[in-house]
């Protein structure tokens, strides 16, 4: 043996003693560029984790704040003599008040104000000062008294939005040297803020309004919420779960249990497959043909929006829902066969209940799918401005409204870079949504899953 | 009567069906004394079902078909000479029909009665006015013939509800009484409703099918009166896109493909090897610990809606792109960027394309490794000279999979990219791409009479192409691939 190994060692030339206990040069290269190959894929996991982080981080930062606004809360005297000139409160005369009679008594209220306290600013006369109150807190005030019409000729105390450059100065948005070149506000309206922060008057408060209010015009950012988008979208969610469930499941049982082997199942099954290919896009640009053009459904409606979610979400959902049924033993089936039941029977008595779970977690993720899809709903004129709520359904479903990835996608086609904020944190509102749904599908997993 | 309340009363009728058919059947076995050939639950079903389903179908069809009928026949009696110079008939009978809602809010509400509104002319009451006071804001006068036209689209759509509603409704009773009577011990109630219930289940499966057909012949329809419009050479062939909503656009496809094609191949040169490589480090490489963690914070990278990348893309890739690599390097000054709508892209295929090639690397069979190993070979030896080469064609399908979602990928380009049409090779120059321009040119007010609309079908129809042919592709390589080591 040892012959041999001499021989073949003199043969290529190579110097006897060598041992496995030395490393030599090749195995040494050859280590190495494991140890590279291992680094690069720690590298690759690295990276898309920083990736995730960074997603997170940016949105975060960017959107969290939007969950406070600041506001001013201010007595305002709501006189009698110039809302209700008859003094009769007719409802019919108060709808003429305009919010141009309104807006000279939150100034005067203001200045009131200002004078007890004894806050004064150099260059911020009356007319400057009130601009730090929103442009929106008029319209409130309106919405206010005709509500309550007895309120008028007292005085009441109210919360007013700020500015959206006030707000932005104390979410660091807006700085003195920025204000400096800002045609909407000056550094000493900045120091009234200060002023008025420091009296108590002015504060920042969770915003519950940046939930149920709805958009506002480009120059009112602090007044834009996202009301209609949640609505709209949870109509949407609706039209697909009560479309997209009954045919899924009804689709998949067909295909699953029924369908024969033959030429017809097989184009049924690629069209399938394909259809979870296809573009998003392709889908808006049907909706936009087929529901509105042809039928003459309204543009900008959740129920065009929901069907053509459901068109989308149908594969996932029958692709979740077979491989539910085919997890479950045949062995049940056949039981179920044996002590005489029908096909159908067997199926919807015993195998359907088993794979229920399965079904409804692939619902609830093809609906999480649907709930962020933004460029179908794009098509079918979803990105509206649309600022009443849509009624209640059924007739709900066909009146104009937003979407919540719509409405983000909205927000970051305006001017004013306090929309960048609330994009961020409609995103936020969305991502809670999708967790939540996620969570849900990962429960109900756990909970009723059953392994055979 | 409204819809809902039809559908609700056609539901009605088909719980009462049930309760009458079960009870029947009871009946029945009773006075003949007699054993039923089915549970009396199956009578009742079958005489449910039909007593709903045909009805709502019925209904279904009679809401597509109705609209369209109708259009058809108000139009044709519109003259030429009522179409305002440079405008089309579409537009004139959306004027028809918003007015013609407008009339039924305004009897709605009471101020005037039918046979007023028989005398209503336009060129004596202000019928602009008045609809405006009711929220419909007409951009010019009412001409008379127009208001005609709006008043005998509303009658022919009253009348035209009023017989859909009694005919859904016979319908249902029709079919309900029928099935009710032919109720005894002897039939086969079971056999009936399953059969029903199979169709139905048959029925839902062929949505995949109708979506198919829909969106192809949608696509294929107005892309067509787009090409009688607008020459297809010049579509496919030139290299400027600029369009004029006075007419006369150069409507070039070319640098759309480009800018589409250009952040595609940045995206996948990002994503292809991270995530070929993410694939390869947790199936071969990682501990437990690792891949529990890593393995779900992936998976949450996929689950991400696309707007949240876009929007990522857009306050926070773009800027610092601009700011430290494109501004210093002098190439260019833009935010929306190739590159920035390619890099984002590519983030978000990383865990498409590292879940497709773990499932293509676990299928590698483990006697391929272990000979390798025993020939001692290195474990990135193994990898790079044994597994891939056998898992190859599948991740060439993971690959076009990719490519193809790259390609349609809309919300990251609309965000990302910019909307400037170009051929140009810098990448940080904005660019733009097929689906940005789909989305530019049919948002807003769409008039479906103009080529600069139209050319959106034939985007669309050109994108979807593309994307079927590298689907098809990529699942019948990995079909193939599969049965290899199967």
């Amino acid at each position: 043996m040892t012959e041999v190994t001499a021989d073949i060692a003199t043969a290529t030339g190579r110097t006897t003693g060598r041992s496995l206990f030395k490393v030599d040069e090749r195995t040494r290269k050859r280590h190495a560029a494991e140890r590279r190959f291992r680094m690069m894929g720690l590298a690759a996991v690295i990276f898309s984790i920083l990736a995730l982080v960074g997603l997170m981080t940016s949105i975060l930062s960017n959107g969290l704040s939007s969950f406070s606004q600041t506001y001013v809360t201010l007595d305002v005297h709501l006189d009698a003599a110039k809302l209700d000139k008859q003094g009769n409160r007719n409802p019919a005369d108060l709808e003429k008040i305009t919010t141009f009679t309104i807006q000279p008594l939150i100034q005067s209220a203001l200045q009131k104000t200002m004078q007890e306290r004894g806050i004064s600013v150099e260059g911020v006369n009356a007319k400057k000062a009130v601009e730090l109150i929103s442009k929106e807190a008029p319209a409130q005030l309106r919405r206010f008294i005709l509500d309550n019409p007895d309120v008028i000729g007292k005085t009441v105390t109210f919360d007013l939005l700020a500015s959206g450059r006030i707000d932005g100065y104390y979410k660091g948005r807006v700085t003195m040297e920025s204000a400096a070149l800002d045609r909407n506000i000056s550094p000493e309206q900045l120091t009234l803020a200060d002023a008025f922060k420091n009296a108590g008057i002015l504060e920042a408060r969770f915003n519950w309004s940046f939930f149920t209010a709805p958009d506002a015009s480009d120059t009112r950012p602090e007044a834009a919420g996202l009301g209609v988008a949640i609505l709209g979208s949870a109509y949407m969610m609706l039209v697909v779960l009560v479309l997209a469930l009954p045919i899924g499941v009804a689709a998949s049982i067909y295909l699953e249990e029924f369908a024969p082997q033959n030429r017809w199942t097989d184009l049924i099954e690629v069209n399938i497959a394909n259809l979870a290919a296809v573009p998003s896009i392709v889908f808006g640009i049907l909706g936009l043909a087929i529901f509105i053009n042809f039928v003459g459904l309204p543009q900008s409606a959740p129920i065009v929006g929901g069907l053509v979610l459901t068109l989308m979400t149908l594969p996932t959902i029958i692709i979740a829902t077979r491989a539910a049924l085919k997890a479950v033993p045949p062995s049940i089936n056949d039981a179920a066969l044996g002590i005489g039941a029908s096909k159908m029977q067997a199926i919807f008595h015993h195998i359907l209940p088993l794979a229920a779970p399965g079904i409804l977690t692939g619902t609830i993720i093809g609906l999480a799918q649907a709930l962020g899809e933004t460029a179908p709903l794009l098509l079918i004129g979803m990105v509206a401005f649309v600022r009443e709520y849509p009624g209640a359904p059924p007739e709900g479903f066909f009146d104009p409204a937003s979407a919540l990835p719509v409405q983000v996608y909205n927000w970051t086609q305006r001017g004013d870079p306090a929309f960048v904020e609330r994009a961020s944190g409609a995103i936020i509102v969305l991502l809670i949504f999708l967790v939540i749904m996620n969570a849900i599908a990962i429960l109900l997993r756990r909970r009723f899953e059953r392994r055979w | 009567m409204t819809l809902s309340l039809i559908v609700l009363i056609v539901l009605g009728l088909a719980v009462i069906g049930y309760f009458l058919g079960r009870q029947r059947a009871v009946r029945t076995a009773e006075r003949d004394g007699v054993k039923l050939h089915s549970l009396p639950s199956y009578h009742g079903e079958s005489v449910a079902l039909f007593a709903a389903v045909p009805a709502l179908f019925l209904l279904g069809a009679w809401l597509f078909i109705q609209p369209v009928l109708i259009e058809s026949s108000i139009s044709g009696k519109i003259p030429d000479s009522a179409v305002p110079e440079g405008g089309a008939k579409s537009l004139v009978m959306f004027d028809v029909r918003r007015i013609a809602d407008g009339l039924n809010q305004i009897i709605a509400q009471g101020d005037i009665s039918e046979s007023d509104l028989v005398n209503m002319s336009a060129d004596v009451t202000d019928v602009r006015a008045r609809l405006a006071e009711v929220g419909v804001a007409l951009g010019s006068d009412v001409s008379p013939v127009v208001f005609e036209a709006a008043k005998e689209y509303r009658s022919i759509e009253l009348t035209a509800s009023f017989f859909r509603n009694l005919v859904v409704l016979l319908v249902a009773l029709a079919f309900g009484i029928w099935s009710l009577a032919r109720i005894q011990p002897g039939l086969r109630a079971r056999n009936i409703s399953e059969t029903f219930v199979t169709a139905l289940l048959m029925g839902s499966s062929l949505v995949a099918i109708l979506t198919t057909v829909g969106i192809v012949g949608s696509l294929l329809f107005e892309s067509i009166s787009f090409f009688k419009m607008y020459p297809a050479k010049d579509f496919f062939l030139s290299a400027t896109w600029n369009p004029q909503f006075r007419g006369g656009s150069d409507l070039g496809f070319l640098p759309l493909l480009w800018g589409t094609l250009y952040v595609s191949v940045v995206a996948l040169a990002l994503a292809v090897p991270i995530g070929l490589m993410i694939a390869i480090y947790l199936a071969e490489y990682a501990g437990s610990k690792l891949r529990s963690f890593a393995k779900p914070a992936i998976e949450v990278l996929a689950g991400i809606p696309t707007i949240v990348y876009g929007l990522f893309a857009l306050i926070t890739v773009g800027p610092f792109l601009r700011d430290w690599i494109a501004q210093p390097l002098g190439l260019g000054s833009s935010s929306s960027s190739v590159m920035t709508a390619g890099l984002v892209m590519g983030i978000m295929l990383i865990p498409f394309i590292s879940s497709l090639s773990d499932d293509i690397i676990n299928a590698v069979p483990q006697a391929m490794r272990d000979g390798s190993y025993g020939l001692g070979a290195t474990k990135s030896e193994t990898i790079k000279q044994v597994i891939l080469p056998a898992a190859l064609p599948g991740i060439v399908g993971a690959f076009l999979l990719a490519a193809s979602r790259a390609i349609g990928e809309t919300m990251i380009v609309v965000m990302g990219a910019g909307a400037a049409a170009r051929l140009d090779l810098n990448p940080f120059e904005a660019m733009t791409t097929i689906t940005v321009k789909i989305v530019s040119q049919l948002t807003g007010d769409t008039e479906f009479a103009s080529p600069e609309t139209l050319v959106a079908f034939a985007l669309g129809l050109t994108l979807f192409v593309f994307t079927l042919c590298l689907n098809i592709l990529a699942l019948y390589i990995v079909r193939k691939y599969r049965e290899q080591y199967e």
